[in-house]
């Protein structure tokens, strides 16, 4: 274990982090949108009071992925942002109206106005998620192409393909499963079995989705496809994935949600750190790898002690908000 | 225009848009807690609605600071791709920890926010305070970064990576000044600001027990501030006197190297004919102020090569604004100050009042402005005599359409904060019985 596997180490926990929590919080911008039966005001009403409190936090762990890539391996951010230019800049704009339409909503007052908003909100919570997911498949799939300094070889077109729009479809599929599952806590009644229904739904789609994202992997991101397949640890982390996922569907068909609560979060952390693991030791398939990218080891040495003294303030911090709004009686009032 | 041009607007545009909420995150917070604090020692109802209404109002305006802060993160990759590069490893950590204090703020506000009923009533005024210290924090953490640019120290350009010492390049020459005189600013904007906003309402209605108490409470943070800004920007002057002197000589549209240098206050810099023309000069003016002598010599743009100079004429009229709005800032501040003793009662006098309302927007003004003059001041680098701003820019083509869309988002943007705002304020509640909320 070298500093610069450890720094790639903490990029993947907090992505993992990002997902799971602020995941479900795009997949509630997906609920939004697809709000339906007697209930939609209901729905909508429980994933606002979900969000509210904690979707700022949440989008922190993106920040934290970008500063720690910045930091430890300027080479991959400079690749990156060099060569998915455009899927970059059309999530940012995803990203911007999203944050800016949910609060612009919730302080709006006034209905048709409101409406306005959530459609916003709720249009771009499917789009990012989608985009977020096409700039993973094709980091993985091995199409972007950067000289020594992470300087573009490959076209700004390069990221278009089957097998990253495949990965987009399945990260809008998984985050819609997630908030579903995790709705099914905060709902009561006939909101909860709403939500216990679209749990089960996203659950085959985020299985199809996977399926097929596999089966164009094959083809379209060689690499992906043999970590998945070949690898020591593969095999493990296939059967924890399953575990997990049959664990959060049970979970769901017994009523039992705070355990499908966990096995679903757990499932959507062992799919990202798969994805993770199986492009090891790349950074940037396939010219950018950990250490042709990596920061001088003194940076390194001190990054990794500012994110453990930082870990100590933001875990306890962490470990509160949620405590105050995910604990015992999770739904609560608007803010006043 | 050309692609480093577009980056350029493109970047300098989404800062600008951003310091906005950023100085906001920073003393809003602020505002917020002292009018809760005096809640709940005296518990006077109006004071809880102040800070119920205020922290609805820094709710609107943080989501927008958090999601434009997100587009820089990645614009630092996208449109600076060689500058990061080089610079990543280097001023990482303030960035890194900076990251720590974005996450205490978004998950103290929103226990601050949602929380009103659900925790304790010290916790809550405890994460109130929290709010605000990381709002500090993270403006500590990110101008740090910027004193670097200005002045990078922590590695050796010409030497590898072995050289590089992040804790070093953390704390550059100067970076003290600059850190001062960027928080004081966010205090000093907004606090006058809002004192403005209430300084208005209070014209027409200046027995408004509302509007009285938003207004006491912002003016002493904004006045206190902007009293102490002039001071801290005389210590940034003499700070890059020493150690970025073609910025100071560009600053003061100072051309020509010479002994008792003057002041120039207004004027036109003229880069061609190297004179700042229709300038009134105060003789010695820029030698006492810079070295505090008289006789100390100040050395002109003429002192470095033409191609290292910034535009005089933009960083000078910038300059200008600065301090000109800085200047009157503080002369307000010192007349509530004045006021204040001899009647030991709120100035709300209809003269000062209109001077605070017409002073409210100058601090973001002059806060912009600053930003400018060491911006626009620090080119044709990066980072100061190291990398240029050319050298800098990402090999991508066509940047003016993300230029033009981003600016339109902005504009959006602003607009839909602007009216939501207004209504927040426009329902101020009417004043009750005992004074209070009805
Ligand atoms: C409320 C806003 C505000 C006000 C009233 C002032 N400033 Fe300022 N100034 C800033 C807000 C600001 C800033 C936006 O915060 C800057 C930009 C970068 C920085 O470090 O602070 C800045 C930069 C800045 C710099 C350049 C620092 C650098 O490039 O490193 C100087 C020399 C001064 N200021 C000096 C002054 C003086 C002499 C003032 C007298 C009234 C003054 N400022 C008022
Ligand atoms: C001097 C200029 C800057 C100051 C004083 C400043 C300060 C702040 C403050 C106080 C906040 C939180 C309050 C709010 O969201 O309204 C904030 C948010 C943010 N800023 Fe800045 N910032 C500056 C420039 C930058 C730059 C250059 C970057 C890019 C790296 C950046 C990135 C961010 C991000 C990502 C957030 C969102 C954090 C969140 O999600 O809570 N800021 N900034
Ligand atoms: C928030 C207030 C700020 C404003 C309004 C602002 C404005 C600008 C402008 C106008 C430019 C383009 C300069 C030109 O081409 O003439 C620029 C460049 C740049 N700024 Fe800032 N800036 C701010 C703060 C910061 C901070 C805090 C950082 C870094 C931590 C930063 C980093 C940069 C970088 C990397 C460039 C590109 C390279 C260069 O042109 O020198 N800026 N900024």
């Amino acid at each position: 274990m070298t500093p610069a596997d450890l720094l790639g180490g903490a990029i993947l926990v907090a992505l993992v982090c990002y997902a799971v929590f602020a995941g479900a919080d795009f997949g509630g911008g997906i609920w939004d949108l697809l709000a339906s039966g007697r209930r939609k005001r209901e729905q909508r009403a429980l994933v606002e009071h979900a969000i509210g409190p904690i979707w700022e936090a949440n989008h922190v762990w993106l920040i934290l992925v970008i500063v720690v890539l910045f930091t430890g391996f300027p080479t991959a951010f400079a690749a990156v942002s060099t060569t998915l230019f455009v899927p970059l800049t059309l999530l940012l704009i995803g990203i911007v109206l999203r944050g800016a339409a949910f609060t612009f909503r919730a302080y709006s007052g006034r209905d048709p106005v409101q409406s306005r908003w959530g459609l916003v909100f709720s249009g771009s919570s499917v789009v990012a998620p989608l985009l977020l997911g096409a700039i993973v498949g094709a980091i993985a799939s091995g199409r972007l192409r950067v000289s020594a300094d992470g300087m573009p070889l490959s076209p700004p077109g390069a990221w278009l393909g089957a097998f990253p729009a495949a990965v987009g479809i399945f990260a809008c599929a998984l985050f819609a499963f997630l908030a579903a599952v995790y709705l099914t806590v905060e709902a009561q009644g006939e909101l909860q079995e709403d939500f216990r229904r679209r749990a089960l739904l996203a659950g085959v789609a985020v299985f199809l989705a996977a399926m097929a994202a596999a089966v164009v992997s094959w083809r379209e991101a060689p690499l992906v496809f043999a970590g998945l397949t070949a690898r020591g640890w593969s095999l493990p982390l296939h059967l924890g994935t399953a575990a997990a996922g049959g664990a959060s569907f049970a979970g769901l068909l017994t009523r039992r949600y705070r355990l499908a609560r966990l096995a679903a979060a757990a499932q959507a952390g062992l799919i990202v750190l798969g994805w993770g693991a199986s492009q090891y030791p790349y950074l940037v398939v396939p010219d950018v790898t950990i250490s042709s990218a990596s920061a001088p080891r003194q940076t390194q040495v001190l990054l990794l002690a500012a994110l453990g003294v930082g870990a100590l303030t933001l875990l306890p911090s962490l470990w509160l908000l949620f405590r105050v709004f995910k604990g015992r009686r999770p739904a609560g009032p608007a803010p006043g | 225009m050309t692609d480093l041009a577009a980056a350029r607007w493109l970047f300098g545009t989404s800062l600008a848009f951003h310091i906005v909420f950023a100085a906001v995150g920073v003393a809003m917070p602020l505002l917020m807690v002292m009018a809760e604090w005096r809640w709940r020692r005296t518990g006077s109802a109006v004071h809880l609605e102040l800070a119920r209404r205020w922290a609805r109002g820094t709710a609107i305006l943080f989501a927008v600071g958090a999601v434009s802060g997100t587009v820089i993160s990645f614009e630092l990759g996208l449109l600076w791709p060689r500058f990061m590069a080089l610079a990543g490893p280097i001023i990482g950590m303030p960035f890194s920890l900076e990251g720590f204090a974005f996450f205490a703020e978004a998950i103290f506000l929103g226990i601050y926010l949602y929380g009103w009923e659900r925790v304790s009533p010290r916790l809550h005024l405890a994460s109130g305070a929290l709010v605000a210290a990381s709002g500090a924090l993270s403006a500590f953490f990110v101008t740090l970064a910027n004193a670097w640019m200005n002045h990078p120290a922590g590695f050796d350009p010409a030497g590898g990576p072995e050289t590089v010492r992040p804790l070093v390049a953390m704390f550059p020459p100067g970076w003290s000044h600059q850190v001062i005189h960027v928080l004081i600013s966010c205090y000093a904007a907004t606090g006058l600001a809002v004192a403005g906003i209430h300084a208005w309402f209070l014209r027409r209605e200046p027995g408004h027990p509302f509007h009285r108490a938003a207004f006491g409470i912002a003016l002493a943070v904004g006045g206190a501030a902007a009293l102490l800004q002039p001071l801290s920007g005389d210590l940034s002057a003499r700070q890059i006197a020493v150690h970025q002197p073609v910025k100071l000589a560009a600053l003061e549209g100072h051309f020509e190297t010479m002994r008792r240098a003057p002041l120039r206050i207004g004027g036109w810099p003229d880069a061609e004919a190297r004179v700042t023309r229709w300038a009134l000069e105060i003789p010695a003016g820029l030698s006492l102020l810079a070295f505090h002598d008289p006789d100390a010599e100040v050395r002109g743009l003429d002192a470095f090569p033409r191609d290292r100079w910034p535009d005089p004429l933009r960083v000078h009229l910038a300059f200008q604004v600065m301090v000109g709005l800085g200047s009157a800032m503080a002369a307000l501040s010192l007349a509530a100050l004045l006021l204040w003793w001899r009647t030991r009662a709120l100035p709300i006098h209809r003269l000062f009042l209109g001077a605070a309302v017409a002073a409210g927007p100058s601090g973001f003004l002059a806060l912009e402005a600053g930003w400018l003059v060491t911006e626009w001041g620090r080119q044709p680098f990066a980072v100061w005599g190291v990398m240029r701003t050319s050298e800098a820019v990402t090999p991508l083509a066509h940047l003016s359409v993300p230029f033009w869309t981003f600016a339109a988002l902005y504009v959006f943007l602003a607009a839909m904060v602007a009216v939501l705002l207004w209504r927040q304020i426009l329902h101020a509640p009417p004043p009750g019985p005992d004074g209070g909320p009805p």
